[in-house]
């Protein structure tokens, strides 16, 4: 019954959505108040019946209810709470609904949140916004609809994948999706401002928030999905160029250029013709990554749900929603301002030069995923683009625009001084390079890409805490006025600092850990040892160990460095019966920023007595991997929280004046 | 279902970085070294995206094999490279050859650098001032200033 809610709901989100498309267009077209706040009600509307909708079949999945054929495929009786509640968005029908209730959401959200919006725009931008809950939730209803019944009720569910049952499951996928579907936001306003022909400050400055809001969420999801595989996976990689992840990877790239791009059309008006196209690219990019981790085209190791019919239909709703973008954007954009002049050597031209890398790290990203396709249709020759591509291609882009962050905040609109910027960024530099060849001397072996990268992690941190410094007057001015002028910092400048900062600390850990990582693997009896860094681990016993849903192997392994203990390792390898599935349960000792990971491998029977393979990485500084996107992250909330952007103030200053 | 079907491949090759299992190891260390370096650059065929230096396929494994035969009689990379190619083609390579077919592959992302360069440069150049305010923002202006609603 309540899954017949559900279905029931999802259809009234989808009458609401059209209801919102047309009632908002209706009041753009007519000019009429009525109309237009008709069809912000329908946006709200739309939002709880996908809510409703949503509840429902996450109440199936609780309640084991294997009469849904999405249920009997991706659940089973046995499996724990969390993962029943999770394994709601862990099938390909359960994450598109998950997917419509974002984007339904963020429309009514930005129904409600955007009443200074001038209300041409703001009727364009609902409308908009109803337009694409009716592709997504038509799509969900009539090509994946999750309530399906099934006519034979299986006994038992034939279970999620057992990669897929783990915490991170809960928390991945809704911050991966809020930062995709964010993005819809950014994108009808986008097609509004083409629509009412006007992209000024006031548009950059509605355009921020929800950028930074989607930005912030995205950085969150990647980073949980490549901790997610960094522990599940057991290859103690935290990376792997893979298609799937370069489908949430490109969207975040043009986020973040979109970020840059708007704040020279708010400060300055200029590139307005620009940050209008990112605005359309980030969202085309997150529905490109929709298409292409559901299509089947691409081969990826974190594949999902594979349905070629339904990756057409994917293909269509692409092709069709940012087609209509891109044309709108053809046809409207050469009457957009050019907006203010600046010199070559300028705070604006310093962020065109960051959109310039960023655009072409983007190409990279997006050459690599989709050339071999390509490729193989015009000419039936079949090549893989693997990391090495990516290293030799992506990493030099990146690398340059790093050089230049710290350079930028520092230069002044209009026109800079470059020889003031090196004045003030010359200590920071002196201690970056010092840094990198205290690497270079210190650890061993000896690297010099390595301790290169370090110094250009070094670089960013120290940049920024320069720019910090300048702009307090820190060492010049009396204390008292640093921490006068240090307080009354906008929001927004403490956010860039933060995230240029937190970009560094992954640039220190994703080049320590690359550029050092060690590997050990023996098969090992019970007694048996290896070496791997600095440590020695023994193989005490191997015990078995009954899960929920599982039997396990569980290896008690004892880490010493120099004959002192550090860590009683417990990796496991499992046996899932339900999908008859074998998986790696990893063991990281966290050592300070460092780890030592260990797995334990299969069995062998081959001598005298059974050994084990144990498989040991020692991974310096991996905690910065995954902690600098989070100080990123950070920043992009604290930014978020920058009185200039925070929704209403205008109006409310209005009201008391 | 193909959904199951590709679990249970993901399942097959989840103990992965299989190329350090001791029973593969060659004797000389510098050359086990030298074999790991050219695993990284060759894809598992049979894979979801994977060099053979990760994945625990059979097929993996016999490209391991026959890698660390080719290095332990001299071979350099090159020719092993070439090798390979000759009995895959050019897919089993995870770097894609700078080849003319891969020209757009290359120098793509170079390309758009170019692009946004001479674009940013023309705009630099063209430093034209600002038009004149329309008409009607000449009104709008006015009407602002008086404070009127616009």
């Amino acid at each position: 019954m309540i899954t017949e809610i559900g279905a029931f709901a999802l259809l009234l989100a989808l009458a609401f959505s059209l209801a919102q498309l047309v009632l908002s267009a209706a009041g753009r077209i007519r000019r009429s108040t009525v109309l237009a706040a008709a069809g912000e009600g329908a946006a709200l509307a739309a939002f709880i019946g996908n809510l409703l909708a949503f509840a429902a079949l996450m109440h199936a999945f609780i309640t084991s209810d294997f009469s849904v054929s999405n249920v009997a495929n991706n659940s089973h009786s046995e499996k724990p709470l969390l993962y029943r509640i999770a394994g709601t968005w862990g099938s390909h029908e359960g994450s598109m609904l998950l997917w419509c209730l974002a984007l339904t959401g963020f429309g009514a959200a930005a129904a409600i949140l955007g009443r200074t919006l001038p209300r041409g725009l703001k009727a364009v931008m609902v409308a908009t916004q109803g337009g694409l809950g009716v592709v997504f939730l038509a799509y969900t209803v009539f090509a994946s609809n999750p309530f399906a019944r099934l006519t034979a009720v299986p006994v038992e569910g034939r279970s999620l994948n057992p990669l897929l049952q783990d915490p991170a499951l809960a928390v991945h996928p809704p911050f991966l999706y809020a930062g995709y579907v964010g993005m819809s936001v950014v994108f009808s306003l986008a097609v509004a401002a083409l629509v009412e022909g006007r992209v000024d400050a006031a548009w950059a400055r509605w355009v921020r928030p929800w950028t930074l809001a989607a930005w912030a969420a995205l950085t969150v999801g990647i980073t949980l999905g490549s901790f997610w595989a960094y522990y599940e996976l057991g290859w103690g990689g935290w990376w792997f160029w893979d298609p799937v992840e370069n489908a949430s990877f490109m969207p975040w790239l043009i986020g973040a250029a979109l970020l840059h791009s708007a704040i020279v059309t708010e400060k300055r008006g200029a590139l307005s013709g620009w940050t209008v196209f990112l605005a359309l690219a980030a969202f085309s990019f997150s529905m490109l990554g929709a298409f292409l981790v559901r299509s089947g085209v691409l081969t990826s190791v974190h594949a999902f749900a594979v349905d070629p019919t339904r990756g057409v239909l994917l293909l269509i709703i692409l092709g069709v929603t940012a087609g209509l973008g891109f044309a709108l954007f053809a046809w409207r954009a050469p009457t957009l301002s050019q907006g203010g002049l600046f010199a070559p050597i300028s705070r604006e031209s310093a962020l065109v030069l960051n959109n310039i890398l960023l655009a072409a790290a983007t190409a990279t990203v997006l050459l690599g995923t989709l050339f071999p396709l390509i490729r193989e249709a015009a000419t039936g020759e079949a090549i893989s683009v693997g990391p090495p591509y990516f290293n030799l291609t992506f990493t030099p882009l990146m690398a340059a625009l790093l050089i230049l962050v710290p350079a930028g905040p520092l230069l002044a609109w209009k026109r800079g001084d470059a020889a003031g910027v090196a004045q003030r960024l010359w200590i920071a530099a002196l201690i970056a390079i010092g840094c990198g060849l205290l690497a270079f001397a210190l650890v061993s072996p000896r690297k010099a890409f390595g301790a290169a990268g370090l110094a250009l992690g070094f670089w960013l941190i120290t940049g920024s805490l320069a720019e910090l410094v300048e702009r307090t007057r820190a060492f010049r001015a009396p204390a008292a006025e640093t921490w006068r002028r240090l307080t009354g910092l906008p929001r927004g400048a403490w956010g860039m600092t933060l995230a240029h900062i937190g970009l560094g600390i992954f640039v220190l850990g994703a080049c320590f850990e690359t550029g050092w990582k060690q590997e050990a693997a023996e098969t090992l009896p019970i007694g048996g040892s290896l070496d791997v860094g600095a440590y020695h681990l023994v193989l005490e016993t191997i015990g078995g160990v009954e899960g929920p849903n599982y039997e396990a192997e569980r290896g008690i392994i004892r880490a010493t460095r120099d004959g002192a203990p550090v860590c009683t390792a417990t990796p496991e390898r499992r046996f899932y019966p339900a999908g008859s599935q074998t998986t790696s349960e990893v063991y990281i000792c966290y050592q300070g920023l460092s780890h030592l990971y260990i797995v334990l491998g299969e069995r062998r029977d081959t001598g005298p007595q059974p050994v084990w393979l144990v498989r040991a990485y020692w991974n310096p500084w991996a905690s910065l991997l995954f902690f600098g996107p989070g100080v990123m992250a950070l920043g992009g909330l604290v930014s978020l929280s920058d009185r200039r952007l925070r929704l209403g103030v205008a109006r409310r200053k209005v009201q008391a004046a | 279902m193909k959904l199951r079907a590709l679990f249970a491949v993901l399942a097959g090759v989840l103990c992965i970085a299989a190329a350090s299992d001791p029973a593969e190891r060659l004797p000389d260390p510098r050359q086990e070294a030298q074999a790991r370096q050219i695993f990284q650059d060759i894809r598992c065929l049979v894979c979801q995206n994977e060099s053979i230096d990760d994945s625990d396929a059979e097929l993996a494994r016999d490209l391991r094999q026959i890698v660390r035969e080719q290095v332990r009689a001299g071979r350099d990379e090159a020719e092993i490279k070439r090798f390979l190619i000759d009995r895959y083609g050019e897919f089993v390579l995870l770097r894609p050859s700078m080849s003319l077919g891969n020209m757009a592959l290359w120098a793509g992302p170079f390309l758009v650098v170019l692009l946004g360069a001479a674009l940013m440069l023309r705009r630099l150049r063209n430093r034209t001032p600002e038009p004149e305010l329309s008409a009607a923002e000449a009104e709008r202006l006015k009407r602002i200033a008086n404070d009127e609603p616009a």
